[in-house]
């Protein structure tokens, strides 16, 4: 990443405008072209610095689901429990952690029934307990990671 | 599916957007074509979902790991009840802290109630930020925890069908 993949990286965490051509909105801020943001933006997702682009939907203020969910897998049994845990879509993003409790993940379903539906699907299929975490509160934060 | 609130011309931009944004140079034009209204109506009603916080924010979300941010710990405190709500508003007003959440314990294994994502360069970073945190919450919480993540199983983020 060079300077200018670093001031894309950073200004578009920080939001993106609604207009005809909001590229060339942002790349006139950033002092670059609009096809050469448009290609350094292609380049970061193709490389994963970035894992996506685009609008954020709030799951809950869709009507769905939102869960935290954490397991306790034996080590010897993780590939396989990963997998299957994996398979379902409605999980949206699945960590390998260091405690006995190592494997958490976020369920997103379109209705809160879904949930409890998606957590006894993965009990089921893996033989394991989960450990529903919904979140009671959610606390102001802003998240912004310099590049 | 069920949507909420949204209306069924929210839920074909959704269903267009939700991977991504086009790549294009008129992004807002191409879901249109793509949904069948016009560019305006596009606009218009995400700025509605914004508005309405359906729609968080419109950008990008950087991989931690790729940016040098390889320690990511999540920090879990077991904080007294009758003081986690303004300790977590304190907790979440730190810059080290990207995420924090109130959340049920699963006693007699899971003591902990307040979550706090914090990302370092390394671990030292990430345990130095985690000392502030049990600075700032002092005697409230009797015990924590800093789960450091080994690896990435899946990233795909909010999808509906």
């Amino acid at each position: 990443m060079d300077a200018l993949d670093r001031a894309i990286v950073n200004r578009l965490q920080d939001g993106f405008p609604l207009c005809e051509r909001p590229y060339a909105a942002v790349a006139a801020e950033l002092g670059c072209g609009e096809d050469e943001l448009l290609a350094r933006l292609d380049d970061l997702l193709d490389t994963r610095i970035l894992s996506r682009f685009g609008p954020m939907y709030h799951a809950e203020r869709l009507g769905g689901g939102l869960c935290l969910v954490a397991m306790k897998i034996p080590p010897t049994d993780f590939e396989r429990v990963a997998a299957l845990v994996n398979a379902l879509p409605e999980v949206a993003h699945n960590y390998e952690r260091e405690h006995v409790f190592n494997m958490w993940f976020v369920l997103a379903t379109e209705t809160p029934q879904g949930l409890s539906d998606a957590l006894a699907r993965i009990e089921h299929d893996t033989g394991y307990s989960v450990y529903a975490m919904p979140k009671l509160r959610e606390f102001f934060v802003e998240l912004k990671l310099r590049a | 599916m069920e949507t909420g609130s949204l209306d069924a011309l929210d839920r074909r931009i959704l269903l267009a957007t939700q991977r991504g944004l086009p790549l294009v140079a008129r992004p807002y034009h191409a879901v249109a074509e793509q949904v069948g209204t016009s560019a305006e109506a596009v606009m218009a009603r995400m700025q509605h979902m914004l508005d309405a916080g359906i729609i968080r924010r419109i950008g990008a979300v950087p991989n931690h790991y790729a940016l040098g941010y390889v320690a990511n710990g999540m920090t879990v405190w077991d904080v007294a009840d009758d003081r986690v709500f303004a300790l977590g508003d304190a907790v979440g007003r730190l810059d080290a802290v990207s995420h924090c959440y109130l959340r049920p314990r699963k006693r007699p294994e899971w003591p902990y109630n307040l979550f706090a994502m914090v990302h370092g360069h390394d671990r030292a970073e990430v345990e130095h930020k985690a000392g502030q945190i049990a600075e700032l919450l002092g005697d409230a919480c009797s015990a924590h925890a800093i789960l450091y993540s080994t690896r990435i199983l899946k990233k795909t983020g909010l999808r509906f069908a």
